[in-house]
């Protein structure tokens, strides 16, 4: 168990700059997930951490350790490959005592923690198996039972789920955060799936162009975005943008969209500091934040007519594209809603939850 | 189904073209190794005789006797054995650590890999002289040392070529996974990185053998009475009065048998060596 801490760590390839001064603390027990675009640095960030890159700048603390200059071997870290990394000339079983037998443990230690393992995971009927007569799921497994029975300060999982199909994604997704909840050691975790990092995080740290854009718990980046780029990556579908500019004339903020020139009038508490009249906006519109009108509107609802482009159903709901002020914003509607395209209805926009960001700098105002 | 089964039928040549050109390969292929084989074991009366004699009617191992003790081929066999082993050995050993540098930390920048290939570009004539007189100076003239060493640096290049392929076909991630693990990159180079590389350290081993065992040119100028290898003995058997067929075809079968030991024993591994990419679990 370990806290991690990365002081302006800078990593170039080069002249390419991967990773640009990057301030990161994580907690004893948590589970982070770096996420971002591929190309992003995260998994960098990662690989140095484990040791697999020197780090050009900076320093990385594990339990209060500075391990710059530690070989990945004695940094005890575990670490979860993308493609599993399991060594094709051994069985499972063997995969998984390797680090064990490498760290010249006693035979019956080391038996009885792959049993352990395997026994966690449900994989004690495949340890003779070669990696080769393995699914991928299975695969999968026998790696992250290499990972714990070292029993290591430090877990790092380089996007372990992203060559599994969607339902067996789905189930991992579910036992890594149920391993984490029973051996709550610190976890670092790279996707560049926002679903898996919604789901599974204590806190995500969102990277772009290698430096952190936002982080915090999911919740928080997925209802407070700092900028355009975050509202934009968290969220499926997308969260909507519409151009406007805002008017603050002393008869009640409201944007006035570019597109046609309609007002949508911004609830009283919000507040609009260092915003001036004119100013250029973004709008972002959630998917749950349009909905389809009910009763009498509702303070901070803005209630419009707008003719229905598409729908795609899930099952669970269905999305439905309108065109609002000339851009295309994507409303949530019931399962059941039997509304076709072309139909013209009423929605409630809530423009208490909806982002506003100053559309020059990009960051939520 | 029936359609398809009949379509295809028809697209095969007719089963008796087949046999002829296979016929004809493997009349190609094994005609002369049936004539070498018949002519060691032939009287000397029957070598020329017309019409030829494909099967003698008194087979005779004399031959045998006279090219592995009269004209010392026991004693090139064993040089022959002796130095390509050893030669053999040498490259493998040198050869895989190198390669693997080369495709891991690239080492020596972009050229250095070619570089090393770039020795086979040599004319061994161009060289022979001088390492001909660096022998005599330092006396590693006609010993099996000095052939040893020429033979390994020789061998090296392709060893090295073929070494560097298929470590840089390999996932890095399996030796990082073991480095986490907490192997130190020795550690992960021997216990992670050369067992999946066997098929092919033992295809470019074998390669290495092959050409160790065939060399002439460097055997017939570094050696003379004592680390002189089988194919300098095939000089002795051209003389003014005349070849020596039986001898010439008894040495051959020799030395072909050591060749073929090694191709049935490592066949497994040389077609997963040679098939590069084969080994992703």
């Amino acid at each position: 168990m370990a806290d991690v801490k990365i002081r302006r760590l800078h990593k170039r390839f080069g002249t390419v700059s991967a990773v640009r001064g990057i301030d990161l603390e994580i907690k004893d027990g948590e589970f982070a997930v770096l996420v971002g675009p591929s190309g992003c640095g995260k998994s960098t960030l990662l690989r140095t951490i484990a040791g697999l890159e020197d780090v050009s700048n900076g320093e990385i603390e594990i339990g209060g350790e500075v391990v710059n200059d530690i070989r990945p071997c004695d940094r005890d870290v575990a670490m979860v490959f993308q493609d599993y990394a399991l060594y094709p000339h051994m069985t499972a079983g063997a995969n998984i005592a390797f680090g064990l037998k490498a760290r010249k443990m006693p035979k019956a230690e080391i038996e009885a923690r792959v049993k352990r393992a395997a026994m966690m995971l449900s994989i004690t009927q495949l340890l003779d198996r070669y990696p080769r007569q393995l699914s991928g799921g299975q695969r999968q497994r026998v790696a992250i039972g290499r990972a714990i029975v070292r029993n290591p300060q430090l877990f790092l999982f380089d996007e372990p789920l992203s060559n599994l199909d969607a339902q067996l994604r789905d189930g991992m997704r579910g036992e890594i955060k149920r391993l984490h909840q029973e051996i709550s050691t610190t976890m670092i975790y790279v996707t560049h799936d926002q679903i898996e990092a919604m789901t599974l995080a204590d806190r995500i740290v969102l990277m772009r162009d290698g430096a952190i854009e936002q982080q915090g718990a999911p919740l928080d980046l997925f209802e407070r975005p700092a900028t355009r780029f975050v509202a934009g990556f968290l969220g499926s579908p997308q969260m909507s943008f519409l151009r406007g500019k805002l008017v603050r004339d002393g008869a009640g903020d409201r944007i006035r969209l570019d597109g046609d020139g309609s007002a949508l009038p911004l609830p009283r508490e919000r507040k609009l500091d260092g915003t001036s009249d004119g100013m250029a906006v973004l709008l972002g519109l959630r998917p749950e934040h349009v909905t389809r009108a009910q009763g009498s509107p509702r303070e901070g609802f803005v209630r419009t007519e707008a003719m229905i482009e598409l729908i795609q159903p899930t099952g669970s709901r269905s999305y439905a594209t309108f065109r609002l002020g000339g851009e295309p914003v994507v409303a949530e509607l019931q399962a059941h809603d039997v509304s076709r395209p072309g139909e013209k209805i009423a929605i409630d926009i809530n423009l208490r939850r909806a982002s506003l960001f100053d559309a020059r700098s990009e960051r939520a105002i | 189904m029936a359609a398809t089964v009949h379509r295809r039928r028809r697209k095969h040549p007719v089963p008796v073209a087949r046999i002829l050109v296979l016929g004809f390969f493997l009349i190609l292929m094994f005609g002369p190794l049936y004539w070498v084989a018949i002519t060691s074991i032939k009287p000397s009366d029957d070598f020329l005789a017309v019409p030829p004699v494909w099967f003698p009617a008194h087979p005779t191992l004399m031959h045998y006797t006279a090219a592995m003790f009269s004209y010392r081929g026991l004693q090139a066999l064993t040089n022959s054995l002796i130095i390509s082993t050893a030669a053999t050995i040498l490259s493998a050993l040198l050869g895989t650590p190198m390669a693997y540098s080369l495709a891991r930390f690239n080492t020596g920048g972009q050229h250095l890999a070619f570089w090393v290939l770039s020795q086979r570009f040599l004319p061994p004539i161009a060289v022979v002289l001088p390492i001909f007189l660096i022998y005599r100076r330092i006396g590693l003239n006609d010993t099996h040392i000095g052939l040893i060493v020429a033979y390994t640096v020789f061998t090296l290049p392709v060893t090295v070529w073929m070494m560097f392929a298929y470590f840089r076909q390999m996932p890095k991630s399996l030796e990082e996974a073991a480095l986490v693990d907490g192997c130190s990159r020795w550690g992960a180079l021997w216990k992670v990185a050369v067992p999946l590389a066997a098929p092919g350290i033992v295809a470019a081993a074998v390669f290495a053998f092959i050409a160790c065992w065939t060399e002439f040119f460097f055997a017939l100028i570094l050696t003379s009475r004592n680390a002189f290898t089988l194919p300098t003995v095939f000089r002795s058997f051209l003389g003014f009065q005349g070849a020596q067929f039986g001898e010439s075809a008894a040495l051959s079968i020799v030395s072909l048998l050591p060749s073929i030991a090694l191709g049935v024993l490592a066949q497994r591994h040389l077609v997963r060596g040679l098939t590069l990419g084969a080994v992703r679990g």
